[in-house]
């Protein structure tokens, strides 16, 4: 932040720390949520296979984020902590993702307003239900606000282009490949020119409604190759072809 | 003096990097929650709690069994038919405990959850060893109560994806951690039955064999010690059965384990001593 000599109204000071983290979460790649039949999806493009954006943190709840490492990092950190807390405390079925996003949209509203700086991040707390009816996706923004989103989220780098192109094709209950499909499609239309990302330099993860306890699973290697099999077609997924079940 | 406007706010403990350990975030954030930290004044507490009975573990080839019986005594009164002792530590272990029931449980929990924890902050499992020094480490911190008739002995075992086979530690009351080989027991029925397992281990069982092997060493715990259960044939109660291999670990299926009980009560009808080992 720049020194600031004499009166400088609470508004610009808001508007100066909202456009310092937003430029800052608009640097990276986009990450996607997506919600598909037999749980939720999460998908990134991540030049580092152990550096994580999107992780466990509790039987049914997981973590996304965009934006400066060391900062999502720490969040990530001290949530783990909360939930496994929590857990302890009193029983893994009193764990939700509800409580926690509710924790970061607080600490992100108070680091937004009274640290020196913002943090430059955007997050997703995802908590699976039973039934897809159940599922909560929560988006917490750099300044605390929150957002209930339902069927997907996108957020980081060009995250309006990719959300359109979401929106575009998105069908409620689809099946895994094709919100995988439609998830790395998305990631590669950041710019005018579509990419097409090579399953190496993806991370993707799911949290599967039907896994008992633990339902935070990581999709790499053959797996990932093989729900990613196009049957050698380029063309993006069409929004009625998704129906079918896996 | 409390900052008003944090609160709602993530505590500093809980954004302090730095451990990936859940009990030295307790430590920090809310010791009282720490089993071992509730150390109380007066002498022997050892009549407060029931306690937890035998547990035996043996290996087969390609992994690890662990059982243990469903008895928990207060004196010399049954306090639980059904209580577990074995339990799923992670994907690849599992632990039981013989001693002071209520701390026990707890301290498994802390264990459970230990290595989950370190699983999600890390973002990579422990090693074998690594999880086994990490309990031991959790069983010093008991020391206080143990010394006040409050121990715990835990039993852990589990499949080394290192070395690719299954592995035995046992622990003291002060958290000396000592690896076993093939067979182990603890327990106040571990010496009877650890008779048993020497009769009856060989180099080549397979994961039913081991099974078979721990439920007859079970069988001899009970035989001669009042504060193990035997199989409750009329309750159905039989003990839990843990396996863990290459695929991970598994908790053998009541029915499975009722066979194989079965088998072995029908056995100990013609010779209530069991099986008789060749003499040379």
């Amino acid at each position: 932040m720049s020194m600031q000599f004499g009166y400088v109204s609470p508004e610009q000071i808001m508007k100066d720390r909202a456009d310092y983290a937003r430029k800052g979460i608009a640097r990276g790649r986009s990450v996607i949520v997506i919600q598909y039949a037999g749980g939720i999806l999460f998908a990134a493009e991540s030049p580092s296979p152990s550096l994580h954006k999107i992780s466990e943190i509790y039987d049914r709840i997981a973590f996304a984020a965009v934006g400066k490492y060391n900062e999502f990092e720490n969040l990530r950190q001290a949530g783990v902590r909360m939930a496994d807390l929590r857990g302890f405390s009193y029983d893994r079925v009193d764990v939700s993702g509800r409580a926690l996003a509710n924790v970061y949209a607080q600490t992100l509203g108070t680091i937004f307003t009274q640290d020196p700086k913002p943090y430059e991040v955007e997050l997703v707390v995802a908590e699976v239900g039973q039934t897809i009816e159940t599922d909560q996706i929560y988006r917490i923004t750099y300044d605390g606000s929150v957002a209930a989103d339902s069927g997907y989220s996108v957020m980081g780098g060009a995250a309006e282009q990719v959300g359109r192109y979401v929106g575009e094709h998105f069908t409620e209950g689809a099946s895994l490949e094709g919100s995988l499909r439609l998830a790395v499609d998305a990631l590669g239309r950041d710019t005018d020119e579509p990419r097409q990302l090579v399953p190496a330099s993806l991370e993707v993860a799911v949290l599967d409604r039907e896994r008992p306890r633990r339902t935070f699973r990581r999709l790499s290697g053959p797996v990932l190759d093989s729900l990613l099999d196009r049957g050698g077609s380029d063309t993006p997924p069409q929004a009625d072809s998704e129906g079918s079940g896996d | 003096m409390v900052d008003v406007s944090r609160i709602g706010s993530l505590p500093a403990e809980f954004l302090t990097p730095g451990t990936s350990s859940f009990t030295e975030f307790l430590r920090l954030y809310s010791p009282e929650l720490l089993p071992g930290n509730r150390v109380p004044a007066g002498a022997d507490l050892g009549g407060l709690s029931p306690h937890a009975t035998t547990l035996v573990a043996t290996t087969f080839v390609g992994g690890v069994v662990m059982a243990g019986d469903r008895r928990a005594t207060m004196g010399n009164m049954i306090a639980q038919r059904d209580i577990q002792k074995v339990f799923q530590a992670d994907e690849y272990s599992a632990v039981g405990m013989a001693g002071s029931a209520g701390l026990g449980l707890e301290l498994i929990r802390l264990f459970q959850l230990e290595l989950e924890h370190y699983e999600k902050i890390e973002g990579t499992v422990l090693s074998l060893e690594g999880k086994a020094n990490r309990l031991s480490h959790m069983i010093r911190g008991n020391l206080g109560m143990a010394m006040q008739g409050l121990a715990v002995v835990p039993l852990f075992a589990g499949y080394d994806l290192a070395t690719g086979g299954g592995r035995i530690y046992s622990y003291d009351v002060t958290g000396g951690r000592y690896e076993e080989h093939q067979f182990f027991s603890v327990g106040s029925g571990s010496v009877f039955a650890r008779g048993a397992l020497k009769k009856l281990y060989r180099d080549d069982l397979t994961a039913d064999d081991a099974i078979a092997v721990t439920v007859q060493a079970l069988y001899d715990a009970a035989d001669d010690d009042s504060a193990t259960g035997g199989p409750d044939l009329q309750r159905r109660i039989f003990p839990i059965v843990a396996v863990v291999d290459e695929t991970g670990y598994r908790q053998r299926d009541e029915q499975a384990v009722a066979q194989i009980v079965e088998e072995v009560v029908a056995g100990r009808e013609i010779r209530p001593d069991g099986p008789v080992a060749p003499l040379r």
